[in-house]
């Protein structure tokens, strides 16, 4: 019995680390299709690019660990607006054909560009001391870095729910996400709106990028590997919505680990069943709006 | 504007430019004897990719999920073979058809419900799900090693396939030309017609009383069973199964072919394939990140500038040149 | 102008029949990994190929020149690289195919060869059943079997459970059963085994699971390369070392490469495997040498690196004794009875009756020397090991 209690508390924690990381990538996922109705395979570029950073930043050139991660948050913002106002913003009146068509280019080029840099290898990933090692918790030992996922990842998810809740950018993208003409109507600039709440979100997928390298492999095929994740994710939460995704995030990733630990001969297919009920049960997703 | 380019006529005689490719598929059989194996492989993705432009192209249903009937296709063709010592092409092909038509029906007939994410995800996710059950059945499917041990018996008890591909060639062009005569009879039928209705406007369908949801499930249906012949043939001319033919990496690649060719028009799952598998031989050996890169560009490239693909362009140039005369 | 043409065809044909005779070229199809995430392996096989060839040009008959065509087959994708081969033996009209970094690769070949009467020379891939799939594969390189069923048999001596973790594919596979075998019948206990999927996983939940089960040892196979480093990873982040479990394995796990990234993680980890580059046998310090010269002093051979070299040697030494005339069957009967008492692995063989490498194993320990970690090569475990899935399925 206390074997499988702690078998219990090890899925737990490995897949609360797991979910935690799901979320900050995909949030920014969820909250820009129910934005703008586009969808955008591509984000998953995002989340390598910044993990990409992060690595090289402190193998490369030795930059501290916290500031690789604000390197790699901030970078990763300026440049999804860079391609927001040249490429994207071209194609939301286009069909959900192109957009798919496009945003799948989009990953074949950064795979190429990816592994043109990279080369193909793996990125290793160098921790400061101070997170390496194991971490006392509850009478257990625990990853001391799994742990700091998981913290700063809640903290990352407070500063954003409080952001959307409590301000005024909040308030502007929760009216545009529920019904988008008559928010231009009165007079919400929704072009700039976008651009910002795309940086943010781009962002924040190149944060969890970068924090989740150890869990996620950051290789030239991230977009294309773990495109069904993050979609997954965005699927069974819900467009548009915060706190469906964080839900679906932590499902999936305790599950995922559950799977892995308890049932490994089956794989990932009990959650791809499950997706595929819940989609069913429930087609706007757990905590979606509208169908 | 749609992705969608022309090509559509009300009249369903075969104009005589229609024999074109028929004509270069067989000269293309004696001129070029030592690339038939890469010849068999255009042909079986023309196969494919002409199921996927029924949905994507004529019903608009747009998926990501399409290999999971080629791969199932593949897997029964093989599995047939390899396990259960079946080695008659026909009966494989059949199987194939059978198993395509069966899971398309089932998968369909939930998914179509749903629209726009939820369907893409849920395509997504039963790829997996085969995916998942191929990787891991592994006395069944071989798993990650692949299933090899195929064998599939002469046609017709004289043409064996043989290293060359040529009979794999003429097999799948047969087989091809099958499935061409079929998807062109129903492109022109008023069922193929009431497609197009669907896909621009489904809420007037229902307007005008038509049942869009079954039409949907028909040619998905319809579409799955094409893909999981194709399938087949895969099995039998490489007479090996890999995980590859489930890989996500293939439908958009396969997705990529299409959309060069130009979607929506049947001639547009001709021109791709050809084009694509041609410079990918070409290419893609010599500089495999420029080849990513160049597919990559070539697709922001067409959604952006040039949406009816190849044949789209072509179209263009015919006309300006016609107006001109 | 009948006579012109006839004099010209004439003097044509005595210029190319010249030619020919003036220079052979017998072409090598190889087939290997350099892209993708696993491209390190095929780059190590293809850097001892070109400088194997690089190194012995004089020992090839006088006119006779070997061109190596290498196609990239992208990792373990069995159906791009039967597409591969195919198209080196029908358009490249190869004489020799070789490479083979992954089994499966291997596997989907092995009907071309058979069908195109080509010899194929493995370079690396070990499952032990690829050698019975074709008359025309010779394995140049090792089995799973060779290095963990010794390892299973000694392991016994040393500890009474283990927890087996191997990938989900052939050599994982092999690797299972052979220590599984190899452990319990020297009187060992095994608690519990997974089998990890091949493709991209997160090793900690996987090592989680051994951690619970508390064995003594924990005996892993993974795809040497980054997968053995991403698993010794999990293996230090979860603090196995610190509870007491031994991580032990063939030595595709601590592989000379990828020792330097592994940081001080495999200290202490014992391995039995059939090459180290930390050997000191005259003929692998003078590999070394020539390696370190050619391609920089950082650079380190691993062991698909010796496969690749022995089994260059391989076709060198029957394209020698054909005189640059090939024939198939002598090809593959020159390659059948190969030996070498001098290869930097030690004393090899080919078994004529299995066409397997016939090879010592020797146990090692990973030891800090001159400041890095080696595999240090304790005792010759097993000497001259045949694939022993061969000799037991034989008595069946």
């Amino acid at each position: 019995m206390e074997a499988f209690l702690a078998s219990v508390v090890s899925v737990a924690f490995h897949g609360s680390a797991l979910g935690m990381i799901l979320y900050v990538i995909s949030v920014g996922l969820s909250v820009t299709m129910g934005l703008m109705g586009f969808a955008n395979l591509a984000h998953g570029v995002f989340a390598m690019a910044g993990g990409y950073i992060l690595t090289t930043a402190i193998s490369r050139f030795g930059v501290p660990f916290p500031l690789a991660l604000v390197l790699a948050f901030v970078s990763v913002a300026l440049g999804s607006v860079l391609l927001e106002r040249f490429l994207y913003s071209r194609l939301y009146a286009a069909s959900d054909l192109e957009q798919v068509l496009f945003t799948i280019g989009l990953i074949f080029i950064a795979v190429a560009v990816a592994r043109f840099i990279y080369g193909t290898l793996q990125q290793p990933v160098v921790l400061p001391e101070y997170l390496k090692g194991q971490f006392p918790l509850l009478g257990r030992d625990f990853p001391t870095y799994r742990v700091f996922i998981i913290a700063f990842s809640a903290v990352m998810v407070a500063l954003l729910w409080f952001g959307v809740e409590r301000t005024r950018w909040g308030a502007m993208v929760r009216a545009t996400v529920d019904n988008r003409a008559m928010a231009q109507s009165v007079g919400i600039n929704t072009k700039r709106l976008f651009t910002l709440t795309f940086a943010l979100g781009s962002g924040l997928a190149g944060l969890g990028g970068g924090l989740g390298a150890e869990i996620i492999a950051i290789q030239p095929t991230y977009p294309f590997e773990n495109l069904v994740y993050f979609l997954v994710v965005v699927a069974v939460g819900g467009l548009g919505s915060l706190r469906g995704p964080f839900v679906a995030a932590l499902l999936i990733g305790i599950a995922d680990t559950a799977c892995k630990y308890w049932l490994p001969q089956y794989g990932a297919f009990p959650i791809y069943v499950a997706t595929i009920g819940i989609l069913l049960w429930r087609p706007a997703g757990l905590f979606g709006r509208h169908a | 504007m749609s992705a969608h380019a022309g090509g559509y006529t009300a009249d369903p005689r075969i104009r005589p430019i229609e024999w074109l490719p028929w004509i270069v598929a067989i000269a293309a059989f004696f001129a070029l004897p030592d690339y038939l194996a890469l010849g068999a492989r255009i042909l079986i993705f023309i196969l494919y990719a002409l199921s996927l432009d029924l949905i994507v192209g004529y019903a608009g249903i747009i998926t990501l999920g399409h290999s999971a009937y080629f791969g199932l296709g593949a897997y029964v063709a093989g599995i047939l073979s390899a396990k259960l010592g079946v080695t008659d092409p026909m009966v494989q092909l059949v199987a194939a058809a059978g198993a395509g038509a069966f899971l398309g029906l089932t998968t369909g007939a939930i998914i179509l419900r749903t629209r726009a994410l939820t369907l893409l995800m849920l395509t997504l996710a039963i790829t997996s799900v085969l995916l998942e059950i191929a990787n891991k059945a592994t006395s069944l499917t071989g798993g990650a090693d692949g299933l090899s041990g195929v064998v599939v018996a002469p046609v017709l008890g004289l043409f064996k396939f043989d290293i060359f591909g040529k009979t794999a060639y003429l097999y799948c062009l047969i087989v091809l030309f099958v499935g061409w005569w079929f998807v062109r009879r129903m492109v022109y039928s008023p069922f193929g017609t009431s497609l197009t209705g669907v896909r621009e406007n489904s809420l007037r369908m229902h307007a005008i009383g038509a049942p869009v949801y079954w039409r949907l499930v028909l040619v998905y249906t319809l579409s799955a069973t094409i893909a999981g012949v194709a399938g087949g043939l895969i099995t039998q001319t490489n007479q090996f199964v890999g995980l590859n033919v489930l890989s996500f990496e293939s439908a958009g690649e396969l997705l990529v072919m299409l959309i060069l060719g130009g979607v929506g028009r049947i001639y547009g799952a001709f021109v791709g394939p050809v084009v694509f598998l041609v410079a990918q031989d070409l290419l893609a050996k010599q500089f495999p990140e420029y080849w990513y890169f160049g597919i990559g560009v070539m697709l922001v490239l067409v959604v952006m500038f040039a949406r009816g693909g190849v044949l789209g362009i072509l179209d263009g140039i015919l006309s300006r040149l016609r107006g001109k005369a | 102008m009948r006579n012109a043409i006839r004099s010209g065809s004439i003097a044509l044909a005595l210029l190319l029949f010249a030619g020919q005779a003036a220079a052979q070229t017998i072409k090598v199809g190889s087939v290997l990994t350099l892209s993708g995430p696993n491209a390190t392996l095929g780059e190590n096989m293809d850097r001892a190929i070109k400088l194997y060839m690089k190194l012995n040009q004089d020992k090839l008959p006088p006119g006779v020149k070997v061109e190596v065509i290498t196609r990239d087959d992208g990792g373990p994708n069995p159906d791009k690289a039967k597409q591969l081969s195919q198209e080196l033996i029908v358009r490249d009209k190869v004489q020799f195919l070789t490479g083979m970094t992954w089994t499966p690769n291997a596997m989907s070949s092995a009907a071309l060869a058979t069908e195109a009467k080509v010899p194929l020379v493995i370079m690396n891939a070990g499952t032990s059943v690829i050698t019975t799939m074709s008359p025309y594969i010779v394995r140049f390189s090792f089995t799973l079997w060779q290095s963990s069923l010794p390892m299973g048999t000694w392991a016994a001596t040393k500890f009474k459970t283990a927890y087996v973790a191997v990938s989900d594919f052939g050599p994982g596979h092999d690797a299972e059963a052979a220590f599984t075998k190899g452990f319990t019948d020297a009187g060992g206990k095994i608690v519990g085994n997974v089998r990890i999927p091949l493709a991209n996983p997160d090793f900690v939940p996987f090592m989680q699971r051994a951690k619970d089960a508390k064995p003594q040892a924990v005996f892993a196979f993974v795809p040497a390369g980054r997968q053995a480093t991403a698993i010794m990873k999990a293996y230090g982040d979860l603090g196995l070392d610190k509870a007491g479990v031994k991580f032990i394995g063939p030595g595709d796990i601590t592989t000379d490469e990828e020792l330097p990234n592994m940081g001080d993680v495999p200290l202490g980890v014992l391995t039995v495997f059939h090459y180290s580059a930390a050997a000191t046998r005259p003929a692998n310090k003078a590999f070394i040498a020539a390696w370190k010269k050619e391609y920089g002093e950082n650079a380190t051979p691993s062991f698909m690196s010796v496969g690749a070299w022995d089994g260059m040697d391989g076709i060198y030494h029957a394209i020698r004794e054909q005189k640059g005339k090939v024939n198939p069957e002598k090809s593959l009967e020159l390659l059948r009875n190969y030996r070498n008492p001098n290869s930097p692995r030690g004393p090899i063989y080919i078994d004529p009756e299995t066409r397997d490498i016939v090879q010592n194993e020797y146990l090692r320990e990973v030891r800090r020397v001159d400041g890095k970690l080696a595999n240090v090569e304790l005792e010759t475990v097993q000497v001259a090991v045949k694939d022993p899935w061969k000799l037991i399925n034989k008595k069946k």
